[in-house]
């Protein structure tokens, strides 16, 4: 798990380049605590301490990389007690878990702070203009901004790009990761570059990430503009958090099914719920929901969908009693 | 040449076969005492028909299976029983076994040789079965059993398993390059008994040298009678010696669930027990000798030792110069095989190897939880989900795995072997039989 949370440090080292030293300080208190909180109800529930395995750590990284950069550093202090102690250790422990809990972390975040979490936003620096006193103190007093999904939803694709500039300059900011969103999930670049990493690796499959991103491309073409399949897919894509759930949150061993076709309806239906959320629910952005509830369904996945077995019996095996 | 394979699952374990391969069998010297436990083969413990202070012979009979499935039992070297006594024994933990003091004036055992194919199939049946032989491959199914397949059953293919899959095993290698005549010669005998005509002898590709001998030396045989015995490279994948593997790798067939090779037209030898039907077929020799690797680098001299059974590990160590850094003890390969706690531990019919492993070649860590991976179920050959076996046998509920077809595990360790938290899979999946044979 510590090389998943290297494969991240590229999407960090960016974050700092666009918010300032916040993101990589949100991030810092994020991971500790994590650490803290699990090192501290392990302790209390009597279990092994296990923090040098990597995953409460891997856990804090994510769940900054899906806050905003502006929020107050206690917050992922709260967060983490979500993610780790209520999520984690009350359920069993590692791989007992049913929600990943990075997401937990934001889900509980947003539900209790939601002015934090829905407006605390940081537009990338300029730095043609920015002296390097910006850079340090970045964002303390800027949180005038809103992520493009936001204004996508409230003001529609004009007022789009009258922000963000003509489609193919969005492309491109989006693409590299210029562009106000939360503090790890702005650069589609690196978070691919993470992944192919990941792949190459063998940690994740491709199945889960692509079927996911896949989704969400074509129902944003086909709903996502005034008239059928006149939406804008790409948009879609790179905004948001999609890149990284669909790579780092939506691939969690823990909480998402072993068997490829299984991963493939997983993929379909985080794309399908964004996207419903994203177009008509509440929520300007819907990722983090849509994994937590297929998480849910996991279980049911993995009893669907079985292993071929090597030869069927001989005869059909007595069903075990309950 | 590509080699065939079976259709899904396995691994590629680092082989370690270089500590021993090319090194020639070896005959270790005769230990002065021997332990021979009553059980050494699948089915009922044999009967001793020796009683303390007799005198035996080499190659005498000292126990018996009467009516139940078994296989007899005979003394390895020339000397008088001292007892019959509870011993420590590899896969039973503790076994009854006849304890005899090696005679040291006594000369070995000569055998004189006469033609098998001027005897009949019952004839040679009854030599192998007179001879005790059993599966040398580890399971320790009765030969003769195994050659009398009932009458439904069409046999038309008998597969020689001469893959050894396993890492640091390299007896069966060693006696196909040594000894190839003998082995086709007994390929030849059991295709007699079983009254068909072809036999396939599939050998893994990282064992060229055996291949090109064994092909040579079944072409050159094949002029002489009607019997064709053919040698296929296979590709170079644990479990590929497992017999449902195998076969499916040599004929394109699938054993069923539950079902035996005889369901699907064919018989599986090991080398080992080839040879000794040869050596029982032709001269009437018991088994009482076999070849076994011992390696690991906690030995300080690696061999392929050809050993009296009954031979127990601490003579073996003190022939071979002792130990170091010594984790763990193996019997059988790294994969498949038991830890021994202790070297009074004898070597049986079915040990094929003896692994001594220094703190580099094993870990005793803790394992951690299932994270839900799947690497397990990638690599399993049998298409069965082994963290779902193992997680419901630490929740106190593995007699409800019978569903996930557990009893289709062979327990080969692939699944063992790939998890990231080191979890004892194939324990659990052992456990989960139990359980399931418990509850009725």
């Amino acid at each position: 798990m510590w090389t998943v949370s290297a494969s991240l440090i590229p999407a960090m080292l960016l974050s700092i380049y666009v918010f300032g030293l916040r993101g990589l300080l949100i991030t810092l208190v994020s991971m500790i605590s994590c650490m803290a909180v699990e090192a501290i109800s392990q302790k209390a529930l009597g279990r092994p301490v296990s923090v040098s395995d990597g995953s409460a750590a891997l856990t804090g990284i994510l769940m900054a990389f899906v806050i905003p950069p502006g929020v107050p550093y206690w917050l992922p202090i709260v967060g983490a007690v979500a993610a780790i102690f209520i999520n984690k250790e009350l359920m069993g422990g590692l791989g007992f878990n049913i929600w990943n809990p990075a997401l937990v972390g934001r889900a509980l975040l947003m539900a209790a702070f939601p002015v934090y979490m829905t407006a605390a936003w940081i537009p990338p620096i300029d730095w043609s203009k920015s002296a390097v006193d910006v850079y340090i103190s970045g964002g303390l007093d800027a949180v005038s901004t809103a992520t493009p999904l936001q204004v996508l939803k409230q003001y529609g694709l004009s007022a789009f790009t009258q922000q963000f500039g003509n489609l193919s300059t969005v492309y491109q900011n989006f693409f590299i990761g210029i562009k106000p969103g939360c503090i790890g999930e702005t650069s589609a670049l690196l978070i691919l570059a993470g992944g192919l990493f990941m792949m190459i690796r063998g940690i994740i499959t491709w199945h889960i990430p692509v079927s996911t991103i896949a989704t969400v491309a074509v129902l944003s073409w086909i709903f996502g503009g005034e008239t059928w399949f006149s939406g804008q897919p790409l948009v879609h894509v790179l905004s948001g958090g999609l890149m990284l759930g669909a790579f780092y949150m939506a691939t969690d061993y823990v909480t998402s099914p072993t068997q490829k076709a299984a991963q493939i309806v997983f993929g379909i239906g985080v794309g399908a719920l964004t996207l419903l959320i994203r177009l008509k629910g509440g929520y300007p952005e819907g990722v983090a929901y849509s994994i937590l509830l297929m998480n849910c369904l996991t279980p049911s996945l993995e009893e669907w969908f079985r292993p071929k077995r090597f030869a069927l019996p001989k005869q059909a095996p007595v069903a075990a009693t309950k | 040449m590509a080699g065939s394979t079976f259709p899904k699952g396995g691994i590629h374990p680092e082989e370690h076969k270089e500590l021993t391969e090319h090194l020639a069998i070896e005959q270790m010297p005769v230990p002065d005492q021997v332990v021979l436990p009553l059980s050494m083969h699948f089915g009922a413990p044999a009967k001793p028909v020796v009683k303390k202070k007799q005198e035996v012979q080499e190659g005498d009979v000292i126990a018996t299976v009467e009516k139940a499935l078994g296989a007899t039992i005979h003394s390895s070297v020339s000397g008088t029983v001292k007892a019959i006594e509870t011993r420590p024994h590899p896969t039973m933990v503790r076994c009854d076994a006849v304890i005899i003091d090696r005679d040291p004036s006594a000369a070995p055992r000569q055998y004189e040789s006469d033609d098998w194919r001027k005897l009949t199939r019952e004839q040679l049946l009854a030599r192998v079965k007179d001879a005790g032989i059993v599966g040398l491959g580890g399971a320790g199914f009765p030969t003769h059993v195994k050659l009398s397949p009932p009458p439904s059953a069409k046999i038309d293919t008998l597969i020689l398993n001469g893959a050894e899959c396993e890492p640091y095993l390299t007896t069966d290698h060693r006696i196909m390059l040594e000894l190839p005549e003998k082995v086709v010669e007994g390929t030849k005998i059991l295709l007699k008994i079983l009254g068909i005509k072809q036999a396939v002898i599939g050998i893994e590709l990282n064992k060229p040298d055996a291949i090109n001998v064994m092909s040579k030396v079944a072409q050159q045989s094949s002029g002489s009678d009607d019997l064709g015995v053919r040698v296929q490279g296979m590709q170079v994948k644990y479990p590929q010696g497992s017999e449902k593997q195998l076969i499916f790798s040599l004929t394109n067939r699938a054993v069923p669930g539950g079902g035996l090779p005889f369901d699907v037209g064919v018989i599986v030898q090991n080398i080992s027990t080839t040879l000794a039907v040869f050596e029982a077929a032709t001269m009437q020799k018991p088994l009482y000798e076999k070849v076994v690797t011992f390696s690991g680098r906690a030995i300080k001299r690696q061999a392929n030792l050809q050993v009296k059974v009954g031979t127990v590990l601490s003579d073996v160590v003190n022939y071979l110069g002792g130990t170091e850094d010594l984790l763990k003890i193996v019997s059988g390969g790294p994969m498949m095989g038991f830890a021994m706690s202790t070297l009074d531990v004898p070597i049986t019919k079915t040990t094929s190897g003896v692994l001594f492993l220094n703190s580099q070649e094993t870990n005793v860590d803790p394992h951690g939880p299932c994270i839900n991976c799947g690497w397990c179920i990638k690599a399993c050959p049998m298409g069965l989900a082994p963290k779902e076996i193992g997680i419901y046998v630490e929740a106190g509920k593995g007699h409800l795995t019978e569903k996930f077809g557990v009893f289709d595990c062979f327990e080969c360790g692939c699944c063992a072997y790939v998890c990231p938290a080191k979890r004892p899979m194939v324990q659990f999946a052992r456990l989960a039989k139990i359980a399931i044979k418990k509850h009725g």
